[in-house]
């Protein structure tokens, strides 16, 4: 039983790093519909970024700061020269562009900086919490436990940001309707460079925590794959609906590997995920907190 | 304390001063299709003006033109200009026309579905900079207006009836403290009972705020009840213009958008003509 927990808490924690990648999604998701497929191309642009800078002799302290206005930057400019000229353009078509986005941020970051894997150290190590370990025998990682605390921080100020001030009403008001966005005087632009400049501080904050776990290298944008059945469980329009997300697939897919895992083989976490989003898809396609389609008849 | 002084400075909201002009505007969308071909129309201060006429006669069109709100949908203006309280505006963005004092009421509502009545309220405001307590008064006076958002301020827009949509939509627009309100089509689904309560808000509004109005209408009845003056588009051209006691006295407009006529029932092939001809001499 005690294993069992342990677990399901190194579950629990692993998935809040998904949510936060699911995070980014989310945003932009919800403030201009666009399904950003460069999520994760900005994930390891932001890593590399920092991890770069680091290596020229800046320390963390300059280093991220610096990456985090370097993020601001691409938001704005991607919101300027990609999405701006495609205004009132179909959906697909803006996918379409965020995709090759995708491959130029990709690209763009590897020009800069090389292709070579960057070990990347916040000062937190990656050992089990010792108070747990005596007086509960769990093994629970304490880099797992800040990254989480982290994750919720985000998330808390994210909601409040959404719910309660000017310009995050403004947000979901273009979300729901451009055309009236406009017509109440809400300028667009302005809310999409925002939106943008938000999602690459999400960006950041986990390529930083999923760089120091498993080195900065070119397989972070495979994190954009691993969201995608966090947005589908959670809902793409949901800031609460991407952290539950995240933790049910952080969970299952641990507690899937451990226990069912020895019966097919293992292996099993790679593709769990996936099935049980397929399998979500078919009873509730908004996902668990998405914004319901309200229809009028 | 500036809110104060900036009360006693502006009295009533600039509305007095509200004037817009329309000069001779052509509007072309996707750069083939001549929707407007020269509309030209006053509203003075502090009236009601009616803008009537059929399907596809061009009315929601001079709207957006006036509004700037054409861009986004693949139209422009390509001769005329566009005046409000003596500054041309054609060129502005909406966001800039909003902190100007003029707000457009979309056709079809345009609520954002998924916010609270309220939240829809306050996005309205989105122009003003103003301290909590100022937009608190402002919230209460569209609820002063609309007793009925009150009691469904914390409902899911998308959610609520199509008058109260209706409502949520004035009301946002009131939330910017505009001097003039352009207002497409708000009869548009609603039962004669809520239209007859809107147009009675709107009248209200124009009478006690001192907002100005120009309102695009079919049901041509309602409007000219309401309307100061109006205006009559055909085909994108105004045929028509004139008081609103006049225009509904007028025999023409009478029979052809009250659908009442002093001679008795027509075969619809004279009426045809008729109105054929009567179109041209305007």
């Amino acid at each position: 039983m005690q294993f069992f927990f342990e677990v399901l808490i190194a579950g629990l924690l692993s998935g809040v790093m998904y949510s936060l990648v699911a995070l980014g999604y989310v945003l932009i998701y919800k403030a201009s519909g666009v399904f950003n497929f460069a999520q994760g191309a900005m994930v390891f642009f932001a890593a590399l970024t920092a991890v770069g800078l680091h290596d020229l002799g800046l320390s963390l302290w300059v280093a991220v700061p610096l990456t985090m206005a370097v993020m601001v930057v691409l938001g704005l400019v991607t919101e300027r020269i990609v999405l701006r000229p495609l205004v009132a353009q179909p959906e697909i078509t803006l996918f379409m562009a965020t995709i090759g986005l995708s491959f130029f941020i990709e690209g763009l970051a590897q020009a800069i900086w090389g292709a070579n894997v960057r070990g990347l150290d916040l000062g937190i190590d990656d050992v089990p919490l010792e108070w747990l370990l005596d007086h509960a025998n769990m093994a629970i990682s304490q880099f797992d436990l800040i990254a989480a605390a982290i994750a919720a921080a985000m998330v808390a100020a994210l909601a409040i940001f959404f719910s309660k001030t000017k310009i995050g009403r403004a947000l979901r008001a273009v979300a729901d309707d451009h055309q009236a966005a406009l017509s109440v005087g809400i300028p667009l632009h302005h809310v999409w460079g925002v939106v943008w400049a938000v999602a690459g501080f999400v960006a950041l904050v986990s390529g930083l925590l999923w760089g120091a776990r498993n080195g900065v290298q070119f397989s972070l944008t495979f994190l954009a794959l691993k969201a995608l059945p966090v947005l589908i469980l959670g809902g793409f329009t949901s800031v609460p609906g991407a952290i539950v997300g995240g933790l049910i697939i952080g969970a299952s897919e641990k507690l899937a590997e451990v226990f069912l895992g020895p019966y097919v083989g293992g292996g099993i976490d790679g593709w769990f995920p996936y099935v049980l989003a397929l399998l979500f898809l078919l009873v509730r396609p908004e996902g668990l907190f998405g914004e319901k389609i309200i229809r009028r008849i | 304390m500036t809110a104060q002084t900036a009360s006693n400075t502006v009295p009533a909201p600039a509305a007095a001063k509200a004037y817009l002009s329309v000069n001779n505007v052509e509007v072309i969308y996707d750069h083939v299709i001549l929707v407007l071909k020269g509309v030209s129309l006053d509203v003075p201060e502090g009236k009601i003006v009616a803008l009537l006429g059929a399907n596809g006669a061009g009315k929601s069109t001079t709207l957006k033109a006036i509004s700037t709100l054409l861009h986004g949908e693949r139209g422009e203006i390509t001769k005329g200009s566009v005046e409000f309280r003596g500054e041309r505006v054609d060129r502005l963005t909406p966001n800039e026309l909003v902190k100007r004092g003029m707000v457009q009421v979309m056709e079809g509502r345009h609520c954002f579905g998924h916010l609270t009545v309220e939240e829809n309220l306050l996005t309205g405001a989105y122009t003003r900079d103003i301290p909590r307590g100022e937009l608190k008064a402002s919230l209460e006076l569209v609820y002063h207006y609309f007793p009925r958002l009150k009691m469904r301020r914390s409902a899911q827009a998308g959610y609520t009836s199509g008058g109260e949509q209706q409502m949520t939509a004035i009301g946002r627009a009131l939330m910017a403290k505009p001097a003039m309100i352009l207002l497409d089509e708000p009869s548009m689904g609603l039962a004669p009972q809520i239209v007859e309560e809107i147009f009675e808000i709107v009248h209200d509004l124009n009478v006690r705020e001192k907002v100005s109005f120009l309102l695009a209408e079919q049901n041509t009845m309602v409007a000219l009840r309401y309307a100061d003056l109006g205006y009559i588009l055909e085909n994108g051209r105004v045929v028509m213009e004139g008081e609103a006691r006049e225009l509904s006295a007028n025999e023409d407009v009478k029979e052809f958008y009250l659908g009442l006529s002093t001679s008795g029932r027509k075969s619809f092939r004279d009426v045809k003509h008729y109105r054929r001809r009567k179109r041209w001499l305007a």
